[in-house]
C-alpha cells in the first residue's frame, strides 16, 4: 500500500530488504506463469470468461447489502482456489497480508461505530457494538474475496491471454500494447534495480548511515530513470526498423470450450442468487 | 494509499472511474500529438519506472521506512498528461498482477493518484520552478514541494472518497457497508500518515532524483521544462520572482484569518471548548486528557500574538510573517547545506 511504514528489526539494511522486495516480486510472477500452465478447473478456462467472470463476483460482494451472502461468495472464492490447485501455502501469506492491513482499518469499527452492544472488554470497559462487528466484517471479508479472486485469475492465466481477452472487451490496442510492454519492461528493471543494490551490498560492509542510504536510492532511481529513457529509444528505433507504425496484430483467437459453455451459466447463477438477496432482503 | 477493493462502494467506484475517462482521453489525445509512435516504448517504460519505484524502501528520520509513488518523478519529467498514463499503467498492473489496490477500485485509484497526483505535481513544480535554469536548486525544493504536497493531496481526496461512505452506504440496521469511518476520523487518520512518513518519502525521493539529473543528466529536465532559461545564473531575484510574489500573496490574504468567526474547526483550546468561541461544540467540562496534555508545550507565539505587541491584529499578520519567514529560512538553509555537500561530493 502505497506509503506503508515499518518498524522491522532489519532496519538500517535497507539495500538488502530492497533486493529481497524486487526478488519476491520476480518469484511471484514466475510462480504465475508455472501455475497457469498447471492443469486445474480455472486453468481450462477461456480466459475471457474468466474475466468477466472475476469482475462479476467482485462486483456482487461489492454490492451485497447482506453478511450471508457475503459469507457465501467467501466459501465460493476458497472453492475456486483449491479446484484451481493453488496451494494453502501460497494463498496464505496473501489472506494474511489483506487482513492485518483490513484488520488494522477495520477491526477500530468493532468500537467506534455506535450501535447496540454486543459485549465489553473486561478492564478497558470498551463496547463492541454489533454494527461495529458487521461492519468490519463487511470490510475484511469483501478486502479478501476480491484480492482471493483477482489472484486466482492471475495465477491461472498467462499474462498474454490476460491482455488479449481485454482486447476483445474493446479496450484500445495501443492500452493493451502499453501494458503488454509494461509488463515486460518491469522484469527488465526489477532486474537492473536488483543487480545495482547487489553490486552496492558487495561492496558495503556493516550498515548504511540512513542519510547515505536515501542517497543511494535517489540515485539508483535517477540511474533507472535514464536507463529507461534510453531503452525506450532504442526500443522505438528497434521497433520502427521491424517496420511498426502504429498498427498491432494479435495473431490466434480464443474460441469457447465445453468447460466455458458450463462456466457460464455457474458464474451467472451465483451471482444473480447474491444480488436477488439484495433486492428481497432490501 | 492503494483502495483495496471493499473499501468503497461500486456506486462510488464507478463514479471515480467515469471521473478519470475524460482525463485518460484528453492524455491520449494530447500524447498522440507531441510524442506520436515514440509514446508507446516510451510511456510503457515510465510505467514500470513507476511500478519499479514503489519497491524501493526508503530509511526516514525517525527509525522508520517508507516507499515512495513516483507520481511527482512522472509528472516532473514527462508531464502532467504522460505521468497520468504511465502511473495509471502502473497502477493497473499493481492491481491486477500484484494485488495492490483493488479491481473495482482502479478508476480510484488511478484518478487519486495518477491524475489527482501529477496535476499537482506538476503545477506546484511549474509554479516554483518557473523559468529557473535547469540546475538551479529552486528546482530541487520545488520537485520536493511537488512530491510532498502530490502525494497530501491524493490522500486527502482517497480520506474524503473514505470519509463519506458511512454517510452514503448503510444497511438498514445502520451498518456502514464500506469504509466505516466519518470524514471526522477518515481524514486525520489518512492524513497523520501522510503528513509525516509517506509525505517525506516522496519529498526526498522526489529532490533527491531531481537532484540527480540535475548533475548527470539534465537534458531529462528539460523535455518538460520549455520556458527554462539556458543560463546558469543560479538563484537570483529574477529566477525566482514568482516564488516571493506567492509569498507575498500569502502574507497579504493571511488578515483573512481575522475575519472567521470563532477558532480554527478543530483547533479548540481546552477553555474554548467549556466557554464555547461560536463554531465550539460546548461541552460541559473539558475532556480531562486535552486539559492535561494543554500545558505540555506552550508556542514561543501562542494563538498568533507576539507578547510584546498590543494590538492583536498586527501580532496576527507579524506572526504569519515569522511564520512563512521560517519556513523559508528552512528552506534556504536546506538549499545551502545541499549545496555544500554537492561540492564537498563533487571535490573528493
Amino acid at each position: 500500500m502505497g506509503g506503508e511504514a515499518h518498524h522491522g528489526k532489519k532496519r538500517g539494511n535497507f539495500v538488502q530488504r530492497t533486493i529481497d522486495a524486487l526478488a519476491e516480486a520476480m518469484e511471484r510472477s514466475l510462480y504465475a506463469e508455472q501455475l497457469a500452465s498447471s492443469r486445474g478447473i480455472l486453468q481450462n478456462l477461456d480466459p475471457r470468461i474468466k474475466l468477466i467472470g472475476t469482475l462479476l463476483l467482485i462486483a456482487t460482494a461489492a454490492s451485497a447489502h447482506t453478511i450471508t451472502v457475503v459469507i457465501a461468495l467467501a466459501v465460493v472464492t476458497f472453492g475456486l482456489a483449491l479446484l484451481s490447485r493453488i496451494s494453502l501455502r501460497t494463498l496464505s501469506p496473501i489472506w494474511i497480508g489483506m487482513f492485518v492491513f483490513s484488520g488494522m482499518i477495520g477491526l477500530p469499527a468493532l468500537f467506534l461505530v455506535p450501535g447496540p452492544i454486543l459485549a465489553t472488554i473486561p478492564w478497558l470497559g470498551w463496547h463492541i457494538s454489533a454494527t461495529g462487528l458487521r461492519s468490519a466484517a463487511f470490510l475484511i471479508l469483501r478486502s479478501e474475496i476480491s484480492i482471493t479472486l483477482s489472484f486466482i485469475m492471475i495465477t491461472t492465466t498467462l499474462w498474454t491471454h490476460v491482455l488479449k481477452s481485454l482486447r476483445s472487451f474493446g479496450i484500445p490496442t495501443l492500452i493493451v500494447v502499453i501494458l503488454s510492454m509494461t509488463y515486460r519492461y518491469i522484469f527488465l528493471m526489477l532486474q537492473s534495480a536488483s543487480d545495482m543494490f547487489e553490486a552496492r551490498q558487495s561492496r558495503v560492509i556493516g550498515k548504511l548511515p540512513d542519510n547515505e542510504a536515501r542517497r543511494l536510492a535517489a540515485a539508483t532511481v535517477g540511474v533507472l530513470l535514464s536507463k529507461s529513457f534510453q531503452l525506450s529509444n532504442d526500443v522505438f528505433m528497434a521497433m520502427q526498423s521491424r517496420g511498426f507504425r502504429g498498427e498491432v496484430y494479435i495473431l490466434d483467437e480464443f474460441t469457447l470450450r465445453r468447460n466455458d459453455y458450463i462456466a457460464i451459466p455457474v458464474i451467472l447463477l451465483i451471482c444473480g442468487v447474491g444480488f436477488w438477496f439484495n433486492y428481497i432482503t432490501a | 494509499m492503494h483502495i483495496p477493493d471493499g473499501y468503497l462502494s461500486p456506486a462510488t467506484c464507478a463514479t471515480l472511474f467515469a471521473a478519470a475517462t475524460p482525463f485518460w482521453y484528453v492524455a491520449g489525445q494530447r500524447i498522440k500529438k507531441t510524442l506520436n509512435m515514440r509514446m508507446v516504448p516510451l510511456l510503457s517504460v515510465f510505467a514500470a519506472f513507476s511500478f519499479i519505484i514503489m519497491m524501493f524502501n526508503l530509511p526516514l528520520p525517525g527509525g522508520t521506512t517508507g516507499h515512495a509513488t513516483g507520481v511527482a518523478i512522472a509528472a516532473i519529467v514527462l508531464g502532467p498528461w504522460g505521468s497520468m498514463i504511465a502511473v495509471s499503467v502502473a497502477l493497473v498492473i499493481q492491481a491486477v498482477f500484484f494485488g495492490d489496490g483493488g479491481i473495482l477500485a482502479i478508476g480510484a485509484n488511478c484518478f487519486n493518484m495518477a491524475i489527482v497526483g501529477s496535476l499537482v505535481a506538476h503545477w506546484v513544480y511549474q509554479g516554483i520552478a518557473g523559468k529557473s535554469p535547469l540546475i538551479a536548486s529552486r528546482r530541487v525544493i520545488a520537485a520536493a514541494l511537488a512530491g510532498y504536497l502530490s502525494i497530501n493531496v491524493a490522500a486527502f481526496i482517497t480520506a474524503v472518497e473514505f470519509g463519506i461512505q458511512p454517510l452514503l452506504f448503510t444497511d438498514a440496521a445502520g451498518t456502514p457497508l464500506y469504509a466505516p469511518y466519518g470524514l471526522n476520523i477518515a481524514i486525520p487518520a489518512m492524513m497523520a500518515g501522510h503528513l509525516t512518513i509517506a509525505g517525506l518519502a516522496e519529498l526526498i525521493v522526489t529532490a533527491g532524483v531531481v537532484a540527480y539529473l540535475q548533475r548527470n543528466d539534465v537534458a531529462l529536465l528539460a523535455f518538460n521544462a520549455p520556458v527554462a532559461t539556458s543560463t546558469s545564473n543560479v538563484g537570483g531575484w529574477n529566477g525566482s520572482r514568482r516564488l516571493w510574489l506567492i509569498i507575498a500573496a500569502l502574507m497579504v490574504l493571511t488578515p483573512l484569518g481575522l475575519l472567521a468567526a470563532g477558532t480554527a474547526w478543530g483547533e479548540w483550546s481546552a477553555t474554548d471548548l467549556v466557554s464555547g468561541t461560536g463554531t465550539t461544540p460546548t461541552l460541559a467540562q473539558a475532556p480531562t486528557g486535552l486539559a492535561r496534555l494543554a500545558d505540555i508545550w506552550s508556542a514561543p507565539l501562542a494563538d498568533y500574538n507576539l507578547p510584546f505587541v498590543a494590538n492583536e491584529q498586527f501580532g496576527y499578520i507579524l506572526s504569519a510573517m515569522v511564520g512563512i519567514g521560517t519556513i523559508i529560512l528552512v528552506f534556504v538553509l536546506v538549499g545551502i547545506i545541499s549545496e555544500r555537500l554537492r561540492k564537498r561530493n563533487s571535490a573528493t
